[in-house]
């Protein structure tokens, strides 16, 4: 076991259980979360539909696909999920986070399989996915190239995998990093090194290794005008890449 | 979720959000059965822009054959003995493509219509039944039924009118002043054709309208001091038509009432908030404001399409449509424009139920000159046909 949570980095895992409890308010310490969170669901609602020839627009729409989320945090992205007809299993490594998650699906009455393990403990097992989520996780492990490899060949042919992230450039230093974390105080100070970021190169090229074909890559954008996220071609800051399995 | 009001706005609500959401369970509680409401004389008019939402929603269709366009409308200012009654504003009433800026519609066909349709995408209608009480928990609101059930959702929607329960039980307070008129409403059938002219009258008493229905038929919406209205619609029928007919002139030839008529007190409501966690007003129990411009109706068809799109948006992604931030972008999307139309309907009522010589002298040159300036006609035209900009896509002709 100790092997397999080599690509886990306990610093990381400390920092968020302490706000675990913080994650379902949305006005609380977690709100820029929930504000960036409508823009990511719309956009995986949207992708993973196409994908599987289900209705964009349906309540039900991901009824008989098993869905990873990997870093599931409290539940704001497996949640959502579940209740649009997926089986979902989240994981995070922080046992925090996952009674946190456990618990407010629970008293909404969503059923979601949340386990306190890692991508690793999955993959040893030899679980796998229709979609495999990696949202806001690559810039908090240790080796990304590793992490990527044996979390993409959970990935059923046919299937899918997003990874989001946010990129390694001035810009998002400056917005991501010194912006967000240092003058609007959107995130606590020291949630994102500058040197963690990575490029989208880096998160393609080892999804292409392990066969998976580039769909998309979209980038997102605040606009602070109207006080929200939405998709752009800008992938400067914040970003997501699509791929998929050949069936 | 749940609706309790099974009107125009309830219903309507509930079949934007079947419509824009396959799969999503929405229930409409009401006293009434639509059914029952199919024979209410009461008309409506219908702007553009709602009735490109009733189009998008696949209602207009049942409804066209009882609808009457309004091609023309007049608007003069004058005191009852006045022989000859200034034209002030005249409207070429067309927004663009010719299309007509408004339809007389018979509400209860209305309801009936956007029933059948809501019915048949899978709405439940419970009546008759009533809401009686609800308990709001973090994660979903306990509706209690006046028939005992009990139903668990996680948005209670209140569409139940001017007087609403249901805002009173959530706490909301509101601000309410009354004018102290009555707005008389009747059905006239009339001798010659009214060529699809609506007429508003501003009498000293208050706004005296007629509106085009199908055939030799118009709508009536006479404004009077609460006592006389009172005093008209319960007394002799010679002396109402009498009345009547002191107020509309000849130019319809012969007039007779039909059905009955009915007397509304006329007054402004607006609730202090729109919405509270998993609890959100629409329609009437949001605002009641004067009638004068016609735009109850339309204001509560706006609040329909903003709240089905920001519920189906959220609904779509897997989100919570009871969550405080969810309703919150309703309320911020429906609170200024509420405020405007309000606003602007209380200050055109005190402005002209007036005999004041130099109040009617400086509405006269205000009307003229609207009259005499087309960007500014057009834009009243466009604020009267609920037009304007930031228009949720339903009232755009677009569905959700």
């Amino acid at each position: 076991m100790q092997d397999a949570r080599t690509t886990v980095d306990p610093a990381e895992v400390e920092r968020f259980s302490r706000m675990a409890a913080e994650w379902w308010d949305p006005k609380g310490k977690f709100k820029p979360l929930h504000k960036f969170n409508p823009v990511r669901l719309g956009y995986l609602k949207r992708e993973v539909s196409a994908h599987f020839g289900r209705d964009a627009r349906a309540l039900d729409a991901f009824a008989g696909l098993r869905i990873l989320d990997i870093g599931c945090g409290g539940g704001l992205v497996s949640e959502p999920l579940a209740r649009l007809g997926a089986t979902v299993v989240g994981v995070d490594p922080s046992a925090t986070n996952v009674e946190v998650a456990r618990l407010h699906a629970d008293r909404a009455g969503v059923a979601v399989d949340y386990r306190a393990a890692t991508a690793e403990d999955l993959a040893a097992a030899g679980e796998t996915f229709d979609v495999v989520l990696a949202l806001e996780v690559v810039e908090h492990v240790a080796d990304v190239e590793a992490f990527l490899g044996l979390t993409a060949r959970m990935v059923r042919p046919g299937g899918l995998m997003v990874v989001a992230t946010i990129n390694r450039t001035m810009k998002a230093l400056g917005l991501a990093i010194i912006g967000a974390e240092y003058v609007l105080r959107w995130l606590p100070r020291g949630t994102h090194a500058y040197e963690k970021l990575v490029r989208p190169e880096e998160i393609e090229g080892p999804l292409q290794a392990e066969g998976l074909t580039l769909l998309d890559r979209a980038g997102v954008v605040y606009d602070p005008l109207r006080d929200l996220w939405k998709e752009s071609r800008d992938t400067d800051v914040n970003y997501m890449v699509l791929a998929a399995r050949p069936a | 979720m749940v609706i309790a009001g099974g009107g125009y706005v309830g219903l309507s609500l509930a079949l934007a959000l079947a419509d824009a959401v396959p799969g999503v369970r929405v229930s409409v509680v009401d006293l009434r059965p639509p059914a029952e409401s199919a024979g209410d004389p009461r008309a409506s008019a219908i702007a553009a822009a709602a009735r490109r939402m009733l189009e998008t929603l696949g209602v207009w269709a049942a409804l066209a054959p009882h609808a009457q366009p309004i091609v023309d409308m007049v608007v003069t200012d004058s005191r009852l003995d006045d022989v000859v009654r200034p034209v002030f504003l005249t409207f070429d009433g067309r927004t663009e493509a010719g299309e007509p800026f408004a339809h007389m519609v018979p509400n209860g066909r209305m309801v009936a219509a956007i029933a059948e349709r809501a019915v048949a995408r899978g709405v439940t209608v419970l009546a008759p039944d009533r809401v009686v009480d609800f308990q709001v928990e973090s994660e979903g609101v306990t509706v209690s039924l006046g028939s005992g059930a009990q139903l668990r959702t996680r948005l209670l929607v209140a569409a139940d009118g001017v007087r609403s329960r249901l805002r009173a039980f959530a706490g909301i307070r509101t601000s309410t002043w009354s004018y102290g008129q009555s707005g008389i409403v009747t059905t006239i059938a009339h001798e010659r054709p009214h060529d699809g002219r609506a007429e508003e009258h501003f009498l000293p008493s208050g706004p005296f309208a007629t509106l085009p229905l199908t055939g030799n038929r118009s709508s009536l919406v006479w404004t009077e001091r609460t006592d006389v209205a009172d005093r008209l619609v319960r007394g002799d029928d010679l002396v109402f038509e009498v009345e009547l007919v002191r107020r509309l002139g000849h130019h319809l030839g012969a007039v007779r009432v039909e059905g009955p008529r009915t007397a509304y007190p006329l007054g402004l409501t607006l609730a202090r908030d729109f919405v509270k966690p998993r609890f959100a007003l629409v329609g009437d129990a949001a605002h009641g404001i004067h009638p004068i411009a016609g735009q109850g109706l339309n204001l509560g068809f706006r609040d329909v399409a903003a709240l089905a799109e920001v519920l189906a948006e959220t609904l779509r992604i897997g989100g919570d449509p009871g969550a405080l931030d969810t309703l919150e972008t309703y309320e911020r999307w429906r609170r200024f424009d509420t405020f405007q139309m309000a606003a602007v309907t209380d200050v055109l009522n005190r402005l002209f139920s007036n005999d004041l010589a130099p109040v009617r002298i400086a509405r006269d040159v205000g009307l003229g000159l609207v009259d005499r300036l087309p960007r500014l006609k057009r834009y009243f035209i466009g604020e009267a046909a609920g037009s304007g900009r930031g228009l949720p896509r339903l009232l755009t002709g677009a569905p959700i």
